[in-house]
């Protein structure tokens, strides 16, 4: 198994089990010749894997399921044998903003109900006054980062795409964004929340976690048709995926890891600010307000790397929520079909079940339990949306 | 927008050699209606403001991103735009990805209308990755000719020789340690630095 392999990856810390399982030289134990390429965008990413530039590739978990359902774009089946990240998002809003929120807010400030009601106060007063409608920036139509907004706003009776602007954003352009006024929150990955705190320019109002409990992040994404071709070549990838993230979750190498992810050609920012991701240990105001959660981004620990159907179902109903997609049973089957489990846990010769202490994989602040195999019955429960059943 | 007249193109690049280089191209190929966006800032809001029937984004680009936002069906979007190519293209969109350059196909264009448009693309991107190697390849020979004409200068001064003697002395090196003569110039000057 000496073929090279290319895989490509976008500079943010939940491609921490990718970065360190090359640099570590786990996939090189494996047997393979792994190349990681530096990609400036999630289009690139994803044109690249489809067209056989990339074998593999880090990749946002909704844009996997576009692929494989052929919406927004080409149609690619994918395969995600392995989940390279559970939550790890925050959003960030200006100060002006964070001022606005907290002064409205009836209730304890990192309750997400609190906070989207809160919001929907400003957003009335804002109305009211004249004033443009708030604007927020996220980093692709098909990203976790656009459905975490969405669900939370919508939470309190905000519709994101009447009642304020949501516009695609590139990740290094979030932080100038927020500064220059151009934007008044983001949601974005890993480090760019903490730069924006760092620089003084933003206050970190959610980490994800506070709105879903477990969140499926990036996935290690192939073509399904080259999966079926090298079975061997994943299984391996897999487990040096697998070698990675469990090195990764030992407190003890979490300094080494962040030095390995700070180099130039790999995410180019201090060791520091990836570690405190690492960490889940967050300043989340420029005053230096710390917050802690052992849930801010989770590589491999309780059973994330595992990918789960469910997490995938989630994503396809956010997908008909917002309009993006149509309902269907089959395309909730394909929806599902990208997440394998099955091919982790051949390679990794167990069949663990992912725990969680959710009633339901997703765990979401608002609404019922999320039922996968009723979409429709689902996104009833919620009164904001754009889609017909 | 008839369907006779010129399309009206639009150039998202940062590079504005190369966004000149592409604008003549088109302009010779007889597309009159070409605009060059270079600030990132507001992308959106520009692009409408231009209104094109087709975008060219480089690859390079982050902002490619931002142009997905343009397949939705929102209100921040006015005029929803396709795929530059048809899926069984697929070497168009090999083609397109090694120049590493994509078009966009605002509705209400032809598909057959942007083949032109985007091979020439191409094939001007393509002009340009081989004109950049070549400014670098002259930029890195007279680098090295500076240095080579520095380090003749210490050993004229060290060693009394001539011009031509210095420089017989450092081609006659390079060979014996298989060595480039910029190399050796490069250690000679970084020596003399440490000797000071």
């Amino acid at each position: 198994m000496t073929t090279p392999i290319h895989i490509g990856f976008i500079p943010l810390v939940d491609a921490a089990a990718l970065i360190v399982a090359v640099d570590k030289g786990f996939t090189a134990a494996e047997g393979l010749d792994v190349t990681l390429v530096r990609e400036v965008s999630w289009s690139n990413v994803r044109d690249k894997l489809n067209i056989g530039l990339f074998d593999a590739a880090h990749l946002l978990a909704p844009v996997a399921i576009a692929s494989s359902l052929g919406i927004g774009h080409v149609k690619m089946p994918i395969a995600a044998p392995f989940n390279l990240g559970l939550n790890g998002n925050a959003i960030t809003v200006s100060p002006a903003l964070h001022a606005a929120i907290m002064a409205e807010i009836d209730g304890d400030r990192f309750d997400p109900m609190a906070t989207a009601l809160s919001l929907s106060r400003v957003v009335a007063v804002r109305r009211k006054s004249g004033a443009e409608p708030l604007t927020f920036g996220m980093t692709f139509p098909f990203s976790t980062h656009n459905y975490q907004l969405r669900f939370w706003m919508a939470a309190g009776g905000v519709d994101p795409d009447e009642d304020v602007r949501l516009v695609v954003l590139p990740p290094p352009y979030m932080v100038d964004s927020l500064a220059s006024g151009q934007i008044d929150g983001f949601c974005v990955g890993a480090p760019w929340n903490s730069i924006a705190v760092d620089r003084g320019v933003g206050h970190i109002v959610h980490f994800v976690a506070d709105i879903l409990v477990r969140a499926a992040e990036k996935v290690l994404a192939v073509r399904q048709n080259w999966s079926d071709k090298n079975p061997e070549v994943v299984a391996a990838l897999i487990r040096a995926t697998f070698r990675a993230a469990e090195f990764i979750e030992q407190p003890h190498n979490r300094a080494e890891t962040a030095r390995l992810l700070a180099r130039p050609e790999r995410i180019g920012v201090d060791a520091e600010v990836i570690q405190r991701t690492l960490d889940g240990r967050i300043k989340i105001s420029p005053d230096g307000t710390m917050r802690e959660s052992n849930r801010y981004l989770l590589v491999g620990r309780e059973g994330a790397a595992r990918p789960d159907p469910t997490q995938a179902a989630w994503l396809y109903a956010q997908m008909v929520r917002w309009g993006q997609a149509s309902i269907s049973l089959e395309a909730l089957k394909t929806a599902k079909a990208v997440f394998r489990p099955d091919l982790y846990d051949a390679a990794l010769g167990h069949t663990a079940k992912s725990p969680t202490d959710a009633s339901d994989a997703v765990g979401a602040f608002a609404g019922p339990a999320f039922d996968a195999d009723d979409i429709a019955g689902h996104l009833a429960a919620f009164p904001i949306g754009r889609w017909k059943a | 927008m008839g369907t006779e007249s010129s399309p009206k193109i639009v150039i998202v690049d940062e590079s504005p050699i190369r966004a000149a280089i592409l604008e003549e191209g088109l302009r010779e190929a007889g597309f009159t209606s070409v605009a060059h966006i270079s600030e990132m800032q507001s992308l959106l809001s520009r692009i409408y403001a231009l209104d094109p029937d087709v975008i060219v984004i480089d690859l390079e680009n982050p902002s490619r991103d931002v142009l997905e936002q343009m397949f939705q069906v929102s209100r921040v979007v006015r005029r929803p735009i396709a795929m530059f190519v048809d899926q069984s293209d697929a070497a168009s969109i090999q083609a397109s990805v090694d120049a590493g350059v994509s078009a966009y196909i605002v509705d209400g264009l032809k598909k057959e209308r942007l083949k032109p448009i985007l091979d020439l693309c191409i094939s001007r991107f393509n002009a340009f990755a081989k004109l950049q190697d070549e400014l670098d390849r002259a930029k890195s020979a007279l680098e090295d000719r500076k240095v080579i004409d520095r380090a003749k200068g210490i050993l004229m001064k060290l060693k009394g020789l001539t011009e031509d003697e210095a420089y017989v002395l450092l081609r006659s090196t390079a060979m014996r340690e298989k060595k480039k003569i910029g190399e050796i110039a490069q250690s000679i000057l970084t020596a003399s630095e440490l000797l000071k």
